[in-house]
């Protein structure tokens, strides 16, 4: 796990604004820009969905991204790989050290089965998904929704094949930052999650920043 | 629930009444169905060394469909084995595995893309090799996707049955080449009315040589709804609460 700061200046950003705990953002990321998500107060995770600007069905592919970089952790260095094998984005900064993606997002109906029927109605990422994606246009549907990266979580996967949720290893000021390598199309649900320590069971909001291209 | 309690004797014989159909499906070759609920898709690997790149849909509705993350999270499990429930993302069971004489199937690793295949058993086109060319996961699933009216966006993460990856301390994947044995066999319960979509091209991580991905045996009969002590509904309480959903979907 190696950490890697970025040389890039807040002041300088194009782009400078808070996700309150529990909403969503959807907004494009040119080629050529580099994207920032900041954990302000430490152990909150941040849902992320990347698909390719003009063709929302070539999505992030989870499960290209870990295979073709040979570890399931997300970090400096990783190439964000969509369904037909394009990098969306590459990681090029990173002060937390790991970021899952294979704990997906929590949904009422996931919640339900996780923890009791009647956490139907509590607020979720997928929810946050479907409104988000509901105000942007008719080019996305639950079908173009994938299997997301939750930057900041903690989700280790053991050599005897389970899967567990651990605090996080994020703290306040912790960020990951990608470079868009094609004209992308962000989507992310700041988890409202109150059911597990993803979010130390207190939802905090996030700060997310681009720079353009030099 | 583990490979220390699992039973890895062959499967009982299929009665004559029960059975609907049997197939083999050879390597590299594409399949689906629409297994009723009220079914079970018992699958066996006859040679040793088959793949099953598969993924699981909602045929009443088919922007509902397997959730991989939510199936591993709801179990804490990063493997697949007799006990455990395929989950959509709705949270609902596509399928259940009441029966698996391996003890794991791959839910990590994806699925061969023609890149994966080309660079690991070199390239074979059907110019000149005719149908012994060279096929893939990724293009047999758009095939078969696409019979349904689906595609890409519903490419979503899937399951290699018969394969093995497992996680070190700092993440790799380990590809495990002689995992399945002649006679392993998994069976995968209808939940709902499930359109499964497989093929048997190689597992993306076998080390490639010679391209000759092996055959399936399967084989579709008629089986009893799951009672109060199915061993799926009962291997966790989270399973409990998802037949309960799913049931109540049927209501």
């Amino acid at each position: 796990m190696s950490l890697v700061e970025s040389p890039l200046n807040v002041s300088n950003a194009a782009l400078d604004h808070i996700i309150p705990a529990g909403d969503g953002w959807m907004h494009e990321i040119k080629k050529g820009q580099t994207f920032r998500i900041v954990d302000l107060e430490g152990n909150q995770a941040v849902d992320t969905l990347f698909f390719d600007a003009t063709d929302p069905a070539d999505r992030f592919s989870a499960q290209d991204t870990i295979r073709e970089q040979n570890c399931v952790y997300l970090s400096a260095g990783t190439p964000l790989l969509s369904l037909s094998g394009n990098t969306l984005l590459t990681i090029t900064a990173d002060t937390c050290g790991r970021h899952d993606t294979l704990g997906g997002a929590c949904a009422a109906e996931s919640n339900m089965v996780r923890y009791a029927l009647d956490k139907r109605h509590m607020h979720n990422c997928r929810d946050t998904f479907m409104l988000q994606i509901a105000g942007y246009g008719e080019a996305f549907t639950k079908r173009e929704v994938g299997h997301n990266i939750n930057f900041f979580m903690n989700v280790p996967v053991t050599p005897e094949g389970g899967l567990t949720f651990e605090d996080g290893v994020s703290a306040p000021g912790k960020y990951v930052e990608m470079r868009a390598e094609r004209d992308v199309v962000c989507l992310i649900s700041n988890c409202p999650q109150l059911n597990n320590p993803c979010n130390a069971y207190h939802p905090t909001p996030v700060r997310v920043l681009i720079w353009d291209a030099e | 629930m583990n490979t220390q309690t699992m039973n890895s004797k062959p499967p009982p014989a299929l009665k004559p009444e029960d059975l609907r159909f049997r197939q083999t499906v050879p390597g590299g070759a594409n399949w689906s169905h629409v297994l009723k609920r009220g079914t079970t898709l018992r699958l066996r690997d006859p040679e040793g060394g088959v793949n099953v790149s598969a993924i699981f849909f909602n045929f009443e509705l088919l922007s509902e469909r397997l959730n991989v993350p939510d199936t591993l999270k709801a179990q804490h499990t990063a493997k697949l084995t007799a006990g455990h429930c395929l989950y959509s993302d709705m949270g609902r069971i596509l399928v259940s595995i009441p029966r698996d004489n391996l003890g794991w199937h791959d839910p990590l690793a994806g699925h061969s893309t023609r890149e994966i295949v080309n660079r690991n058993f070199g390239t074979a086109d059907f110019q000149s090799a005719g149908n012994r060319f060279h096929r893939n996961a990724r293009d047999n699933f758009l095939m078969e996707l696409g019979k349904y009216g689906l595609g890409l966006q519903d490419l979503v993460m899937n399951v290699n049955f018969f394969g093995k990856v497992t996680v070190d301390g700092k993440g790799a994947l380990q590809y495990c080449p002689d995992h399945s044995r002649p006679g392993a066999c998994v069976e995968l319960r209808a939940e709902m009315n499930t359109l499964v979509i497989l093929n048997t091209c190689p597992h993306p991580l076998h080390p490639g040589g010679d391209y000759a991905p092996p055959p399936l045996e399967l084989a579709v009969y008629s089986s009893p709804t799951p009672g109060p002590d199915d061993i799926c509904r009962l291997s966790r309480p989270e399973n409990t609460r998802g037949f309960e959903i799913t049931e109540r979907y049927f209501l």
